[in-house]
């Protein structure tokens, strides 16, 4: 009986832990709610980026595709969302993000079909040019995007015809703190689901994965599909808090930003990309509100100070260090 | 016994090199066949080409009666053609039972599912003791491969291949940088594969050779030297003379 109750109590410990999670993010989420009140506009933002940098750690942490590209998917659903409002009368907040995802899912299409063409060094170079080239369009398409100005009058319905979009943006920061749980719970069950074993297979050694008889590049194509989804979902949701979608949503500056964030909290895991969002996004606030000239200087010897300290990143390492810490006992 | 594999005049040049020299062979159900050579005598190169992760430059690969040779390596695994590798390939993240949990979703065409964990899926759990159980890997399911020894670790490379539960089986070196003290694991794990399965097994042990072929064929630089008799292949004088020269260089 040992033998069955043991990968038993595994998958209870997995859901154990999940929930723990859960808990965490809706308590910070309410925690955030009370404790900064005036800053609920900057709340929400890191939530929309959190799910661009969840997006990333998808096709990046699980799947092993670097990317410098992958605010096209973000950018593409604000655009999405923006125009569906502001040129459709599309203005029904749930719609907006509906479409958002599935703005985000084509983009996350077309890059899947061009970066799985190249591989290592070329497929950087190609995220980059991606993102160029969404950025390019969206500027020349400036009849639908407001071009260099931004895409404005964007002017959400209340949230089920009931909560009104207030000043302080409270309504649209339990929007956002909704859709992050939503999104942290599905995601979960992807990476533990028969298919997130798989990418995390290919991740690792896609020849032995091929004498598996499976196919790397499709896992790896709904992959982008999916994670573009969840990045069209954090656009949407910045098109409907900021009412304005700008150039720099598709940016690669945004991109690499990303990036950024991921190894930061650490590659691989759904806590690593929320805590590397968190943690960046609040250290570029209080330090480039306490030293505006020098506050890139202080995030790049974060970012340096961490690489080498901590190379699996702020979660990875602490993880790491607990589980030899319990092997140890 | 049916023949299930057939190889006919597979050839591979590197550039003006012919590795792979016109080599022919075929295989029934339940074939036992030892593939020997020197070093780089080519075996592996052989491998490679009837898996599909090597294209031939001439030549035909059957399986079933069935020409697969313009398959790729995932469509020859799919239609039961499966390997191992001199080299164990694995994913050091994972654990023994995700390894064998993954092949047998694979195996079943379930490794596209979006939700579910295989551990609460009882007859994949199921299939995955049992295989485990049958290699004595049960005790390591839930390690990381990374922490366990080679010898297992090849061990787990034979349990891959099984829950693919393929037609043919090609092994390369199975018992390849295992100590001497931990052979007899392997022997045994080779003795327990499926009766009726058709199995290709490369090995410089000649021990092991012995025991487990009923069949050899000798491979030197790219060509079948000899096709029979384990018996017989130690009197075979291009054998010897094939070995000597590989020793004398
Ligand atoms: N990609 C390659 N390009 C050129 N020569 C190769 C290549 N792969 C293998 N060879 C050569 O083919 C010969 C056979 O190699 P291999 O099949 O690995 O031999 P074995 O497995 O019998 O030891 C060797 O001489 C090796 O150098
Ligand atoms: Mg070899």
């Amino acid at each position: 009986m040992t033998a069955i109750s043991q990968p038993a109590g595994q998958s209870f410990n997995r859901t154990l832990s999940g929930l723990v999670g859960l808990a965490a993010i809706v308590g910070c989420g309410v925690a955030g709610y009370f404790l900064f009140p005036d800053n609920l506009a900057l709340l929400t933002r890191i939530v929309a980026v959190a799910l661009l940098v969840l997006s990333l750690d998808l096709v990046t942490g699980y799947c092993g595709i670097a990317t410098l590209g992958h605010a096209a998917l973000f950018g593409a659903g604000a655009y999405g969302a923006g125009i569906a409002a502001a040129h459709f009368g599309v203005v029904s907040p749930l719609a907006m993000t509906g479409i958002g995802l599935a703005a985000g899912a084509v983009a996350g299409l077309i890059s899947g079909v061009v970066l799985l063409r190249a591989h290592g060094l070329a497929q950087l170079v190609l995220s980059i040019a991606v993102v160029h080239l969404f950025h390019e369009a969206a500027n020349k398409a400036s009849g639908w995007t407001g071009g260099s100005d931004g895409l404005s009058g964007i002017s959400p319905d209340p949230l089920l015809g009931l909560f009104e979009f207030d000043l302080w943006g409270r309504t649209v920061y339990v929007y956002a703190v909704v859709l992050l749980v939503i999104v942290f719970v599905l995601l979960r069950f992807v990476v533990h689901s028969p298919f997130g074993m798989l990418c995390r297979g290919i991740r690792e050694d896609k020849v032995r994965v091929h004498a598996m008889g499976a196919s790397v590049h499709g896992a790896q194509l709904r992959m982008f599909v999916i994670s573009g989804a969840v990045a069209g979902v954090g656009g949407a949701l910045n098109a409907i808090s900021t009412q304005v979608v700008g150039l720099d949503s598709l940016s690669f500056t945004l991109s690499a930003e990303a990036l950024v964030m991921l190894v930061l909290g650490g590659v691989g895991s759904l806590y690593g990309a929320l805590i590397g969002t968190v943690a960046f996004m609040w250290f570029e606030d209080v330090v480039s509100a306490a030293n505006p000239f020098h506050w890139l200087t202080m995030v790049g010897v974060l970012l340096i100070a961490v690489v080498l300290f901590a190379p699996r990143g702020l979660y990875g390492s602490a993880a790491a260090l607990l589980t030899r810490g319990s092997g140890r006992r | 016994m049916s023949t299930v594999f057939e190889v006919t005049r597979l050839r591979k040049n590197f550039g003006g090199l012919t590795v792979t020299d016109d080599v022919s062979l075929s295989m029934a159900t339940s074939d036992r066949l030892a593939l020997i050579g020197p070093n780089g005598a080519g075996k592996t190169t052989f491998v490679n080409l009837v898996t599909g992760n090597l294209a031939p430059t001439s030549g035909t690969v059957t399986l079933a009666g069935a020409d697969i040779t313009r398959l790729n390596a995932m469509q020859r695994v799919r239609r039961g053609l499966v390997r191992s590798f001199q080299v164990t390939r694995l994913f050091q993240e994972m654990t023994p039972e995700e390894h064998v949990a993954l092949a047998v979703l694979q195996r079943e065409g379930r490794t596209g599912r979006l939700f579910g964990d295989f551990r609460r899926m009882p007859r994949v759990m199921e299939e995955v003791r049992d295989i485990l159980g049958t290699l004595g890997l049960d005790g390591l399911a839930t390690r990381k491969v990374s922490e366990i020894a080679y010898g297992q670790q090849r061990l787990l490379e034979i349990a891959l291949a099984l829950a693919l539960r393929p037609r043919v089986l090609l092994l390369d070196e199975p018992a390849a940088g295992v100590p001497q003290s931990d052979t007899g694991r392997i022997e045994r794990a080779l003795e327990m594969l499926p009766p009726d399965l058709a199995v290709l097994m490369i090995e410089h042990d000649m021990e092991l050779v012995f025991r487990f072929a009923r069949r050899v064929i000798v491979l030197a630089a790219g060509k079948v030297i000899f096709d029979g008799l384990p018996d017989d292949v130690v009197k075979d004088a291009r054998v010897r003379e094939a070995y000597l020269g590989s020793y004398a260089q």
